[in-house]
Formats: structure tokens, C-alpha cells, sequence
């Protein structure tokens, strides 16, 4: 039992955080600070910069950009990075479609893919979720057929995060509609979004934004060579993809940074210049929260310095479940600490409502997200329940 | 001791519900329907709680908290609470027989509608301006300062506006058409109207024959966040049932989500805050009937009814999934709405903090004391 980082992960830290708060611009990072909404730019700009540094995808295979990191210094990497307000690596290129080309794919696909998904000179979206196909996901209707060396996608996928900046979309289709069980038909498929026959459609949400998409396939033709690792085996990929990450799990810098703006909010004089933070009340639910987190973060930490061997790691889900509770809170305090101004959505700059009070009540609502996507936390609940007590 | 509607009461609710399910499509640029808002007018609900001599109904707090539970249910952008009730109910305490005669008349018959521009940037919930200052001139009183958020401000034709006069904060009464006023108005994230309104040596009148003092506030706020909350109940009945009829036709896994238990129960909690609520804004209303004079009764309400709006609005959306983030679909709306509503008329900690106030110096709350 030892607390301290080693030497040698100091230094690292160090590292990381000279890098992050140097060499990607503040006007960047300042964008995810005052929690203010990105742009495509900025996303692709920012992973131009780390991959550039070797800090995009440290966690890949090292001959495709991969540092051979412990876990820990991975944990780091990705705390300093969330703490200093970089926007993360693509998901779904970093930590999704990447490591499956890396772990499963032809070396054509390794050639093809690898280097610019991590460079996001290609931008990838997931195409998992059906509307009959949710939580559960294994009931996915949508088909692909063989037809002489391609395959002909047809169906729908819903929820597409970013769809409409996506050039490319990974997708479970099914191969096998005969196989004795659903989740043995299923093969992850590859394709260009400008494919004939794909339609992106925007979807709405109540924060009035627009972040998740419809996507329609009619009759969309797949060079056969875009099928990844064997045919019918897509679902063995899938739960890898979900299953293989313990880094960043749990968004405990983002909210801690979240946490820190608060607080400095709630510092701000009000009109009759009192600040918010003297109310003990409040005060209190400040200090909670900073706990809550702070037993969140140990339990990160603990996960991440106690796997060496890769392995999912069921305790994953303890930090999805509650890394998202504790995200989904400090949103909700900062419409709490926002008052009536909360109110203030559309004031706009004239306005002497704070804008961070402008944007609480949508950012709050859109964080609802987090306990519905990636797992929900139902389905988090029952992963505890059935992998880790056994019942 | 009663908890049940008498039949006029459950034939108001019929016909408030009924009116309220003709409605056309609500103009963006107003945030709620004129249209419904004279249909209001000729049921005679927005006279409801005003004296017959000013051609008011007469009526009392149970019938419009009916009737504000309706509007709830449907999600009526109208503003009943805000102009019927706040500022139609701080006339009827404060003003003069002139004003009873002319802006309660007109606002029954849907005419006028006042709306109170209280509420200033970066204060907490309460019954003090801050920097909005009436001057008493020789012409008369005028009126500098800022009022933001003002929900409904940019619709009203007249404003009850609180302003200091010296220390104090004091009632006046604008016309939002003269010089020297400037509104502002944008969308609330619940898609209402609110505004921001400037006022540059704008004229104004006492509310009252001479300026009525801030704590007249004080009952208004009593009575205006109990209608309130009645609103956020029909909101919240609406949001279960709408959670309980999705658990029962949304499938996955080969089975509707009513089949998973976790969920049910999830749904059983939800009942439960709802049915807390339920009570607590009944026991408001009755309160405000029988002029019960605890100022803390509409805290007690709020504060209940604010903690149930945050529980049943989170776990509606939760337990739709993915659909419950859309636009598209209903639930969401609940949700944004009910988010509004807790943050309207003094939020959870504002109420929570009165509450918690002199409770050195008080027994706990004997109810039917
Ligand atoms: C903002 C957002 C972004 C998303 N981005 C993507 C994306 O990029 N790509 C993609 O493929 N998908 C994406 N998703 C989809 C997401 O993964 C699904 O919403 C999620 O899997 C839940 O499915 P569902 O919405 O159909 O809800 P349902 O599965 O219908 O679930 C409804 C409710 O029932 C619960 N439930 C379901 N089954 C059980 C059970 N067995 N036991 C207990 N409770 C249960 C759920 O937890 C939930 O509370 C996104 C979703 C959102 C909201």
C-alpha cells in the first residue's frame, strides 16, 4: 500500500500537465472551462495536436501510436488532460473503432484505418443502437447480404452522436439471420458515410440541440473488404469495444474541473454583495459533492494501478454508474447556485445574468444523457449484480 | 376534514380540462396562445379568485389551484400563476379601488395582463429590490433600473414593478408602452417568454394609494407559489402516467420494460413523490382557504413539491431511455418544464433556508394545530 505516486509517474504527471496547459491553445481550452459548446474544428485541431505529441492514442498497439503505458500513466494522461480542459481524444475513433482494427482487423485495414483515425483525418461514428435495439442491443435488425465482393446494407441506426460530422461509421449489421442465437449473426461493418443510399437525419433534443442522428440505409453497397476480423463475429468485437476501456471511465476530471468552476461561481458577488458560498447550506452540498468525488477518483485510481493485465474489469461499471451520477449532480448544483437566472437561457450577451447561468438548465438537461448512453446505468446495476456478486 | 372535490369543483376541472384540449399551435414569438388566453376569459377562470364587485367569480385557492393543475397537465404556456394570481393577487391586496375597478376588471375579461417585474440578475429569491430605484419627482414618481428575468414581461401591458424608495422596496405600477421603458425578450429553455426590462425615468404610479410596501410581497408569493406548485402537480401526474404507459408498450429483450422490476419499483417511488406532492399542495390550498396564517405554509409546499418535481422528472426521462432526450417526444418537455417551475417563485434552498430559520425557536410543525 503506497499512496504516492512513484517518481517516475510524478515526473510523468508533470509531464503531461506541462504538455496539456502549454501546447493546446487556452482559447480551446477555455471553450470545455466555461462549458461552452465545441466545434468540429476544435475537436480535430486538438487530436491533430496530441497525435502529433504521441498523446492521442497512447493506449493502442505501439507500432500504431501506442505508448505502452501502465494503466496508471494512462489514468494520468487522461486526468491531467480532462483537468487542463482539452477536449479528449474522439472517442469513438480513440477508444471505440481503433482498437478493434487494431485487435482484429486485416493488416489492410491496420495500413488503411489505424493512422487516420488517430489523426482524425477520418472522423467515425457508432452505428449500434436501432430503434428496437437499445439496451438491448443484440435484437439489431439491420441486414447486410452478400452479393458477389460486397455487401448490401439495409435497416436503420439511431442515435448516431455526431453523424453529421462523421465521414465514416463502424456498424453491427446483421450476416446471419439463421443463427441460433442473435448475438452469432452480427458482423461489424465499415463504410464511408457519402455511400449511396445513406441518409443522416438530425434528431432534436430538449436541450434544443442538435448532437444525435437518424441514419437510413437503403441498399448501401460495402466493398466486402470493410468487414472487420471474421463475419458473424462482430459481437465478440462489440463487447470488446465496450468492455475494453478502465481509462476515463468515469469523467472524474471533467467534473472535478466542472466542480472547480462551480465553486468559483458561487464565489461571484451577488447584487446585494453576499456570495453563495456563505450559505452553509450550500456550502454543504459542495463539501459532499468533493467527497463523493474524491471516493470516485481513489476508486479510479485503484482500478487503474491494480490492472496490469488488460482484462475488462467488471469495476468499470462501478465507475460508469457512478462517474455519471456525480457529473449529472454538479450540473444540477450549478442550476441550483444559478437561481432564477436559470431562467435567462436566451439572454445573450446584453445581459447582466452570467452566460454559465444562461447555459445551466440545457447543459443539465443534456447531461441526462449520461446515464442513458454507452450502458445505461440499469444495465450498469445489473453487470455489478450478475459479474461481480454472482446473483 | 376533507380531501375530495365537491361537484362544481370536478365540473370546473371538466371544463378547464376540455377547453384546454382545443388548442391551436402556440405562437413562438408570444410563448403561449391569445387565442386560449380569451377562451380562459369567457370561462370566467381568470376572474376566478377576484371579488364579483370588480367582476371577478368570487372564487377561492381550491378552484384555482384546479384549475392551475390542469394547465400543468397540458403543459399550458399561459400565464395564469404569473398574471392571474401573482400579479392580479398583489392588485387585489394592494391597490386601489381605481386600480381594483380598472386592471382586475380588464384582466378577467382577458384584456390586460399584468405581470410583476420583480426578479434582478445575480440575486436570491425574496421580497427586496436591489437596483431599481423609484425617484418621487414633482411630476410624479419615476422608475431607473433593470429587471431580469421578467417571464411573460415582454407580453404584459401593465407591470407591477418593485423598486427602492430610499431603504425601502415599494410597489409601482408602468405602463410598459410609455418612454423610458425598454423589453428584450428572448425564450426561457422551457420555451416561454421572459424578458429583460429597462427602465430610464419611466414613469410610474403607486400601487396603491401611496406605494405599497414590499410585504405585501409576501402573501402574493404565498399564494402564487401554491398555485404554482398545483401547476408542477398536473405536470408531474402527467409525467408518471406518460412513464407508466411507455414501461408498458416499450419493448426490449423480448419483453415490455414492465417485466423488469427494477424499473417498476423505480416507478413505485415516483408514485410516491407524486402522492407527497399531491397532499402538500392540497394542505396549501386549504390552507390559504382557511387563512391559516403560518408563513411557512408555502414554503413547506414548495419545498416538497420541488424535491418531487426534480425525483419524477429525472426518473422520466431515465426510465424512457434514449427518447426521453428528444424534442420529439413529450416526456422531455415535463422535465424542462418542471425544471422551470422549481426554479420559479424561490427555489429548493431558498425555501429549505426559511425553514431551517428560528427552528430554535419553533416545535415542529403541528398541521391540524
Ligand atoms: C445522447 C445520446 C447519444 C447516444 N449516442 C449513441 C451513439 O453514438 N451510437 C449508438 O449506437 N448509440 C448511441 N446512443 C444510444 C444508447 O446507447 C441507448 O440509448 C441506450 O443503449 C439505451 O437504449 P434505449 O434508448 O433504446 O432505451 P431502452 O433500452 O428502451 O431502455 C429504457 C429504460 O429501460 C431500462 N432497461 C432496459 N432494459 C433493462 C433491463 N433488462 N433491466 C433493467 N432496466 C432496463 C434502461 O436502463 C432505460 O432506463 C446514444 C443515446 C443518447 C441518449
Amino acid at each position: 500500500m503506497r499512496l504516492r505516486l512513484s517518481a517516475e509517474d510524478a515526473a510523468f504527471q508533470q509531464d503531461m500537465r506541462t504538455f496539456f496547459t502549454t501546447q493546446v491553445p487556452q482559447e480551446t481550452r477555455d471553450v470545455i472551462a466555461h462549458g461552452k459548446p465545441l466545434t468540429r474544428e476544435l475537436i480535430v485541431e486538438t487530436m491533430q495536436i496530441l497525435n502529433k505529441a504521441g498523446l492521442a492514442v497512447p493506449h493502442w498497439p505501439i507500432e500504431w501510436g501506442g505508448r505502452g503505458w501502465t494503466t496508471l500513466q494512462r489514468h494520468i494522461w487522461h486526468e491531467e488532460m480532462d483537468l487542463a480542459g482539452v477536449p479528449t481524444p474522439l472517442a469513438f475513433n480513440a477508444s471505440m473503432v481503433g482498437p478493434v482494427i487494431a485487435q482484429f482487423g486485416s493488416h489492410e485495414q491496420k495500413q488503411r484505418f489505424l493512422p487516420a483515425t488517430a489523426n482524425l483525418d477520418i472522423w467515425w461514428c457508432q452505428g449500434f443502437s436501432e430503434p428496437d435495439a437499445g439496451s438491448d442491443l443484440a435484437s439489431l435488425r439491420t441486414t447486410a447480404v452478400r452479393d458477389g465482393n460486397e455487401w448490401v446494407v439495409n435497416g436503420q441506426k439511431t442515435w448516431t452522436t455526431l453523424g453529421q460530422w462523421a465521414d465514416w461509421i463502424f456498424c453491427l449489421v446483421r450476416t446471419d439471420p439463421d443463427a441460433p442465437k442473435k448475438q452469432q449473426g452480427i458482423s461489424f461493418l465499415l463504410f464511408d458515410l457519402t455511400s449511396p443510399g445513406v441518409t443522416v437525419r438530425p434528431i432534436k433534443l430538449i436541450d434544443g440541440g442538435y448532437e444525435v442522428n437518424e441514419v437510413f440505409f437503403e441498399n448501401v453497397r460495402v466493398p466486402a473488404d470493410q468487414l472487420v476480423g471474421e463475419e458473424n463475429r462482430g459481437w465478440d468485437y462489440a463487447k470488446f469495444l465496450l468492455g475494453n476501456e478502465r481509462v476515463g471511465v468515469a469523467p472524474v476530471g471533467a467534473t472535478k474541473l466542472r466542480l472547480r468552476t462551480a465553486r468559483e461561481r458561487a464565489l461571484e458577488p451577488m447584487a446585494d454583495g453576499s456570495t453563495l458560498l456563505a450559505d452553509p447550506l450550500l456550502a454543504a452540498r459542495f463539501a459532499e459533492l468533493e467527497n463523493e468525488l474524491a471516493a470516485l477518483e481513489l476508486t479510479a485510481l485503484r482500478v487503474a494501478a491494480d490492472s496490469s493485465d488488460g482484462r475488462p474489469d467488471p469495476a468499470s461499471s462501478i465507475l460508469k454508474l457512478r462517474g455519471t451520477q456525480l457529473q449529472q449532480d454538479v450540473t444540477e448544483l450549478l442550476v441550483d447556485i444559478a437561481g432564477h437566472d436559470s431562467l435567462a437561457t436566451g439572454a445573450g450577451e446584453d445581459s447582466d445574468v452570467p452566460s454559465w447561468a444562461q447555459r445551466s438548465v440545457p447543459t443539465y438537461l443534456n447531461y441526462r444523457k449520461a446515464s442513458i448512453y454507452g450502458g445505461s446505468n440499469e444495465i450498469q446495476r445489473t453487470i455489478i449484480a450478475s459479474s461481480i456478486l454472482g446473483l | 376534514m376533507e380531501f375530495t372535490f365537491d361537484t362544481e369543483q370536478i365540473a370546473l376541472r371538466d371544463a378547464v380540462r376540455g377547453l384546454l384540449r382545443s388548442r391551436d399551435d402556440v405562437p413562438a414569438d408570444q410563448g403561449f396562445d391569445p387565442a386560449m388566453w380569451t377562451k380562459l376569459a369567457a370561462m370566467g377562470v381568470l376572474g376566478l379568485p377576484f371579488s364579483e364587485d370588480v367582476g371577478g367569480m368570487g372564487a377561492g385557492p381550491i378552484e384555482v389551484m384546479i384549475v392551475a393543475q390542469e394547465l400543468g397537465r397540458v403543459l399550458a404556456p399561459e400565464p395564469y400563476v404569473d398574471s392571474v394570481v401573482l400579479a392580479g393577487g398583489l392588485i387585489a391586496a394592494a391597490g386601489s379601488d381605481e386600480q381594483h375597478a380598472t386592471l382586475l376588471a380588464a384582466l378577467a375579461e382577458g384584456e390586460s395582463q399584468p405581470i410583476l417585474a420583480h426578479a434582478e440578475p445575480r440575486t436570491r429569491w425574496g421580497t427586496d429590490a436591489y437596483g431599481v430605484v423609484a425617484t418621487s419627482t414633482t411630476d410624479g414618481w419615476t422608475i431607473d433600473g433593470t429587471k431580469e428575468p421578467v417571464l411573460y414581461g415582454d407580453s404584459a401591458t401593465v407591470l407591477l414593478v418593485s423598486a427602492l424608495v430610499g431603504e425601502q422596496t415599494k410597489l409601482f405600477v408602468v405602463d410598459p408602452d410609455e418612454p423610458g421603458v425598454t423589453r428584450t425578450a428572448y425564450a426561457t429553455h422551457d420555451g416561454r417568454r421572459v424578458a429583460r426590462i429597462t427602465f430610464t425615468k419611466a414613469a410610474a404610479t403607486p400601487l396603491g394609494d401611496a406605494p405599497a410596501d414590499s410585504s405585501v410581497l409576501k402573501d402574493a408569493f404565498a399564494q402564487a407559489t401554491i398555485a404554482l406548485c398545483a401547476e408542477a402537480l398536473g405536470a408531474m401526474e402527467v409525467a408518471l402516467d406518460t412513464t407508466v404507459g411507455y414501461l408498458k408498450t416499450r419493448k426490449q429483450f423480448g419483453v415490455p420494460l414492465s417485466k423488469f422490476q427494477a424499473l417498476t419499483h423505480r416507478a413505485a417511488d415516483m408514485y410516491v413523490s407524486l402522492e407527497l406532492a399531491r397532499s402538500v399542495v392540497q394542505y396549501g390550498a386549504m390552507c390559504l382557504a382557511e387563512g391559516v396564517e403560518d408563513p411557512l405554509v408555502a414554503s413547506r409546499v414548495k419545498l416538497q413539491v420541488s424535491r418531487s418535481a426534480r425525483h419524477i422528472g429525472q426518473e422520466a426521462i431515465q426510465l424512457h431511455g434514449g427518447i426521453g432526450m428528444t424534442d420529439e417526444y413529450t416526456i422531455g418537455h415535463y422535465t424542462n418544464r418542471l425544471t422551470a417551475m422549481e426554479h420559479s417563485l424561490g427555489d429548493a434552498t431558498f425555501h429549505r433556508a426559511r425553514l431551517a430559520q428560528g427552528l430554535d425557536q419553533r416545535e415542529i410543525v403541528d398541521l391540524l394545530g
